[in-house]
């Protein structure tokens, strides 16, 4: 979704960012991110106010270009070690609860 | 009734085939044991970052130049969100408004674009839960964007096939859709034929051969068509394909997941690519497959058929042209390797065949010369595919040099028609159809090696002379 030019944040808005970001918001806390977030977005419509038809998008602030690496094998995770922190394993895959119905 | 007409578009994600994954150091080996090739960059740790794989941008490259893509100085990476258990970091490092490249051509279809991203991490379904082995996230990819220009099952497949010749011809990817390596969603609507608008489209994804793009996409045109006819509207949905049902079914899915909030990631610099960077890939593109094909006919004087046959792997076409190179029969090698040599291995394998391009070029030169008969020519192919040895070795050590000498042929004839008097009368009195029976009875007695032309020369004369 994009934040356009004077965009009010509106508690359907939250409610959406929310569901993506997988959290669970109570009544309140979602009345009170409307408004929070709603005051925070103001600050942009300031720079809204400049006239950037012109102007390329500035993607980066740091001038450089992308720095390469070549393609050569690194050591990886020690197989063992990392499947330690991981919640719950078989056989060195991660155990998820079940994704989607398959069929 | 209303003529309808099919819109397809298709979206191939090829994996490149680079040794280590494109933003971090772990290896792409596709047996590797679950979760072994990963490290803190591909398994989203906090603090790690990504860094780009020069190698895999150069593999980009080559297949939008060789697409005849516009290729774009500066394109950036951007991050795609969303949450999904292969998918570690939360989002998918991909890139959006400002992609590798732009609007090229693969014979008729235009490409809407081709850009470059990391693969998510495999599922796999249990009955209880789902397994994730990350050893795929962070392989690099490149998405081919075709615009909606195939109008037919065939249409797709053709695209489909043409695509992944030149992902092999240029040596960047393996383009092996069981495994995965050439995967294929396919963007499908219909619309009355005297309609301009496009219609409704359903995505189908999970395809994992040619056949089954093919027959998903006619199945998804006649349920289409059914779905209009009986008043009711396509509605916009991903669906999947059941190669066992032959059948696409709905996949229940939430809409908001589509909602990927996509922004350029910080963590990556504006990939630019400079001309001269351009200029050194181009030269790098070897003749593919169209050209090849091509240049085989006006050069060889191939059927068009035949040359679409022996530049469909790129080790065959070569092992053609070594072939001819020893034996400057173009046609002869054509008709050996379609008709022998495949029937005993296949186009990919051709490199590790027992019988070298040098032997066959060798054995079809014995042939041309006349040394041995066609006929025998099949058994030491066979021996040869048996033993590898060459042509000569095993002419010379099983004695099969065809017998060309008139005199030792008439004595073969003679004894022949000594034996079946019987015929030779019934062939005098007109049953000319027993030629044939003569042909075969001597070339038995020659074991196989009297040259055929003399055999019919010196029998005729023999028949016909006496009858008179
Ligand atoms: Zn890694």
């Amino acid at each position: 979704m994009v934040i356009k030019k004077f965009m009010h944040i509106t508690k359907e808005l939250v409610e959406h960012l929310a569901k993506l970001a997988l959290l669970e918001l109570t009544e309140e806390e979602v009345t009170r991110y409307t408004r929070e977030l709603d005051s925070l977005i103001g600050y942009f419509e300031k720079l809204n106010e400049l006239n950037t038809t012109h102007i390329e998008p500035t993607y980066q602030v740091v001038p450089e270009a992308i720095v390469f690496r070549e393609d050569s094998v690194q050591e990886s995770f020690k197989r063992e070690e990392w499947l330690k922190v991981v919640p719950q394993q078989e056989e060195g895959a991660i155990k998820v609860p079940k994704i989607i119905d398959v069929g | 009734m209303t003529s309808y007409e099919a819109v397809i578009g298709l979206e191939v994600h090829a994996q490149l085939k680079t040794k280590s994954k494109i933003f971090c150091g772990c290896s792409t080996e596709f047996n590797a044991k679950e979760n072994e090739n990963t490290c803190p960059v591909c398994t989203g740790m906090p603090g790690s970052l990504p860094v780009l794989n020069k190698k895999a941008v150069e593999f980009a490259l080559k297949m939008a130049m060789a697409t005849q893509c516009t290729i774009h100085e500066k394109s950036i990476f951007a991050r795609k969100n969303y949450f999904y258990p292969d998918l570690p970091k939360g989002y998918q490092i991909s890139q959006y408004d400002k992609p590798l490249a732009v609007q090229g051509k693969v014979g008729k279809v235009r490409i809407h674009r081709i850009h470059m991203e990391e693969d998510a991490g495999k599922n796999i379904h249990g009955t209880v839960s789902s397994y994730v082995n990350l050893n795929r996230a962070g392989i690099p990819l490149i998405e081919i964007v075709s615009e909606p220009d195939m109008r037919s099952s065939q249409e797709a497949g053709e695209y489909l096939r043409e695509l992944r010749s030149m992902l092999r011809y240029l040596d960047i990817c393996d383009g092996n859709m069981e495994e995965g390596s050439f995967r294929c969603d396919v963007n499908i609507s219909i619309r009355p034929l005297t309609q301009k608008e496009y219609g409704t489209r359903a995505e189908i994804k999970n395809i994992n051969s040619f056949r089954f793009v093919e027959k998903a996409i006619e199945y998804e045109i006649e349920r289409q068509k059914e779905v209009l006819e009986s008043g009711k509207r396509v509605v916009q949905e991903t669906r999947l394909w059941d190669s066992e049902k032959n059948q696409t079914f709905s996949m229940r899915s939430k809409e908001e997941a589509h909602d990927y909030r996509y922004f350029p990631d910080p963590d990556l610099l504006p990939l630019q690519i400079p001309n001269t960077w351009i200029e050194d890939v181009k030269k790098s593109i070897p003749e593919l497959g169209a050209q090849k094909k091509e240049r085989f006919m006006n050069q060889y004087g191939l059927t068009e058929y035949d040359a679409g046959l022996l530049v469909q792997e790129k080790e065959l076409a070569q092992y053609f042209e070594e072939v001819v190179q020893i034996c400057q029969q173009p046609k002869l090698a054509s008709n050996w390797i379609l008709s022998e040599l495949l029937r005993e291995t296949t186009a990919t394998q051709i490199a590790a065949s027992p019988i070298s391009s040098k032997h066959l070029g060798e054995l079809i030169k014995l042939i041309q010369k006349g040394t041995i008969s066609g006929k025998i020519a099949k058994t030491i192919f066979e021996k040869m595919w048996n033993s590898g040895q060459s042509p000569k070795t095993i002419v010379e050590k099983e004695g099969l040099v065809q017998v060309s000498d008139e005199n030792v042929i008439r004595q073969w004839v003679e004894e022949v028609l000594k034996n079946n008097q019987k015929f030779v009368d019934e062939y005098r009195a007109g049953r000319t159809k027993l030629l044939g029976f003569f042909v075969g009875e001597i070339m038995k007695k020659s074991q196989g090696k009297a040259n055929p032309a003399t055999i019919h020369e010196i029998l005729k004369k023999k028949l016909d002379s006496k009858g008179e």
